[in-house]
C-alpha cells in the first residue's frame, strides 16, 4: 500500500474519532479542502501525522474546538457579492410582497453579515415587518458573534459600496451607531433575526421557509452531503420557494437537479417547483 | 521528451503576471482534438469578471471555463480557477472550490492546485509553471515531482516576469525548462502520443 494510502485510513480514523466523540461527522466534506485544514491544524498543534491528532482531540476538547474553528472557516463580509443582493431586490422581493408573512433562512450564516446585509434591503423594501428571518449556523462561537450585530469599522467601510452596489437607497449610516469605535446595527435589525445553531448534517426541518439562503457552504461538502442538503432544503422550502448558493455553487450537477427552475445561472437563484 | 509523457491523464498550470499573453498563445494554439483536461490557475484580482474564460474561450479552438464547485473533470476543457477561489482536485475526478485563507498571498493559489492533483492523478500529473512575479507554485511542483508526476517551467529568460519560474527551478531542479512555444509543441506532441 502507498503511503498517501495508509494517511487517508489515518483521516478516516480522525474523523470517525471525532463523530462517535463530539457527534460531529466530517466525513462527507470535500476531502481535498479538509485535508489542507487538517495539515494546518496540524502545524499549529506542532504535530506531523493526522494520528497524533487522534488522543488530543479524543481527550481535550478545547483541541477538538480549535480544530471545528480550523474546519468552519468564517471569511464573510457585508453584502458578499452584491449583484446577488441586488438581483434578490429586484426579483423575489416583488414576489415575497405577495405573501402577508413570510419565513427567510440563512444556513451556515457564519458571523451574521449576510443576514444583516438582507435585513437592511428588506427593511427598505417595507418588508421586514413582515419576514421571520432565521440564520444558523454550526459554530457557535460565530453564532454568538452575529448576536451581538457589533461589527468592525472597515467592515462597514466596505460594506457601505456593497450596499450601494446591492440597491441600497439610503445611506448605510442609517442603519446602526457608533459602538467604541466599532458599530453596532440598530434592534430592529438585530430582533428580527433569530440566530441559533443548527448542523446541516444531522438537524432536520424547523419550519417552511419562503427563501432560503445558503452561501458558499457547499464548497465544503462532497456531491453525496450537498444532496443531502439539498433535500432538505427541498423539504423545507414552500411549494415555488426560493433556494440562493453561492455564485460558484451550482445544483447542475445534483440528483436533485430537476426539483428546481434556475432563476439565475450566475447568481445561483433557484425556484422550487410546484 | 520523456516517453513516460504518454501517461498524463491532467495538466495543471500555474500563472501570475504576464498570464493574459502566455495564456492567450498557449491555448489558442491547442488544435481541436487536445483530448486531456487542464486546470489553470491564473492569479487575478478578486474582483475580476468572468472576462478572461470568455476571452480565450471565443479565441481558442477548444472550450475554456471557469470552474463550478463539484464539476467533473472531462477531458480537453481547459478550466481556469474562479477569482477569489482556490481550485482542488478531489477523488472522484471533479474540482472542488474552496475560500480559505490565501496561500502565498494568493487565492487562487498554485500551490493548491499543484499539492491536490498530485495527491489524486500522482504520475499522470503535468504541471508547468509559467510566468510570474511571486514563488506561488514552488512547492506544488516539489510535491507533483515528488508522487512521480512531471514538471515544466518556462524559460526565465523567455518569460515576460522571470521570479516565478526562477524559484520554481530552484525547488525543482530537475524540471524542464522549456520556452512558451517548446511548451505549446510538448503539449500538441503529447496530445498525438495520447491517442495511439
Ligand atoms: C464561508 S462561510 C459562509 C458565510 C456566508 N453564508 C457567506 O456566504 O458569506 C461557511 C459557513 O458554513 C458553516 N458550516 C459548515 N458546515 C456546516 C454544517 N454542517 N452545518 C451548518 N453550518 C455549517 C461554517 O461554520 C461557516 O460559518
Amino acid at each position: 500500500m502507498e503511503l498517501t494510502e495508509i494517511a487517508e485510513i489515518e483521516i478516516d480514523t480522525l474523523l470517525d474519532a471525532i463523530r462517535r466523540r463530539y457527534d460531529y461527522d466530517f466525513s462527507n466534506y470535500a476531502r481535498s479542502s479538509l485535508k489542507r485544514r487538517i495539515n494546518g491544524l496540524l502545524i499549529k498543534e506542532k504535530l506531523d501525522m493526522p494520528y497524533q491528532l487522534i488522543p488530543r482531540i479524543l481527550y481535550d476538547e478545547e483541541v477538538f474546538n480549535r480544530f471545528l474553528s480550523e474546519l468552519s472557516v468564517t471569511v464573510t463580509e457585508l453584502y458578499r457579492e452584491p449583484e446577488f443582493f441586488l438581483n434578490l431586490v429586484e426579483s423575489i422581493f416583488p414576489v415575497l410582497n405577495t405573501y402577508p408573512y413570510f419565513k427567510i433562512w440563512h444556513a451556515g450564516c457564519a458571523t451574521g453579515e449576510e443576514a444583516y446585509s438582507l435585513a437592511v434591503l428588506l427593511k427598505e423594501a417595507g418588508l421586514l415587518s413582515r419576514a421571520k428571518i432565521y440564520a444558523t449556523d454550526y459554530n457557535n462561537k460565530s453564532i454568538d458573534i452575529a448576536k451581538q450585530g457589533i461589527y468592525s469599522a472597515e467592515n462597514i467601510k466596505a460594506g457601505n459600496k456593497g450596499y450601494l452596489k446591492a440597491g441600497g437607497k439610503h445611506s448605510f449610516s442609517d442603519y446602526y451607531t457608533d459602538h467604541h469605535g466599532a458599530i453596532k446595527f440598530d434592534d430592529e435589525l438585530k430582533n428580527s433575526i433569530t440566530f441559533a445553531y443548527h448542523n446541516l448534517v444531522k438537524d432536520g426541518v424547523f419550519g417552511e421557509m419562503n427563501l432560503i439562503i445558503c452561501r458558499n457552504v457547499f464548497i465544503y461538502f462532497d456531491t453525496e452531503l450537498q444532496n443531502y442538503v439539498l433535500n432538505l432544503f427541498n423539504e423545507s422550502a414552500i411549494s415555488k420557494g426560493f433556494l440562493c448558493l453561492g455564485n460558484k455553487e451550482t445544483i447542475r450537477f445534483s440528483i436533485l437537479k430537476d426539483k428546481f427552475d434556475t432563476l439565475s445561472e450566475g447568481n445561483s437563484i433557484y425556484r422550487k417547483k410546484d | 521528451m520523456k516517453n513516460t509523457a504518454i501517461e498524463v491523464k491532467f495538466i495543471a498550470i500555474g500563472v501570475s503576471a504576464g498570464g493574459f499573453e502566455v495564456l492567450n498563445t498557449l491555448v489558442t494554439q491547442l488544435p481541436a482534438d487536445f483530448s486531456l483536461p487542464i486546470a489553470i490557475v491564473q492569479h487575478r484580482s478578486a474582483d475580476s469578471s468572468g472576462y478572461l474564460a470568455e476571452h480565450l474561450d471565443i479565441s481558442a479552438k477548444i472550450k475554456v471555463k471557469d470552474v463550478f464547485d463539484k464539476e467533473p473533470i472531462s477531458p480537453g476543457i481547459v478550466y481556469l480557477a474562479p477569482p477569489d477561489y482556490h481550485l482542488l482536485i478531489e477523488r472522484g475526478f471533479f474540482f472542488s472550490l474552496s475560500r480559505d485563507d490565501k496561500v502565498n498571498f494568493s487565492r487562487p493559489s498554485i500551490d493548491v492546485l499543484f499539492e491536490s492533483a498530485a495527491d489524486i492523478y500522482r504520475q499522470a500529473c503535468l504541471a508547468i509553471i509559467l510566468t510570474g512575479k511571486n514563488h506561488d507554485g514552488a512547492m506544488g511542483l516539489a510535491k507533483i515531482v515528488a508522487t512521480g508526476g512531471t514538471a515544466i517551467v518556462q524559460n526565465p529568460g523567455s518569460a515576460q516576469a522571470s521570479e516565478m519560474p526562477i524559484a520554481a527551478i530552484k525547488k525543482v531542479p530537475t524540471a524542464s525548462v522549456y520556452t512558451l512555444s517548446q511548451i505549446t509543441a510538448y503539449l500538441i506532441t503529447l496530445n498525438k502520443n495520447q491517442k495511439k
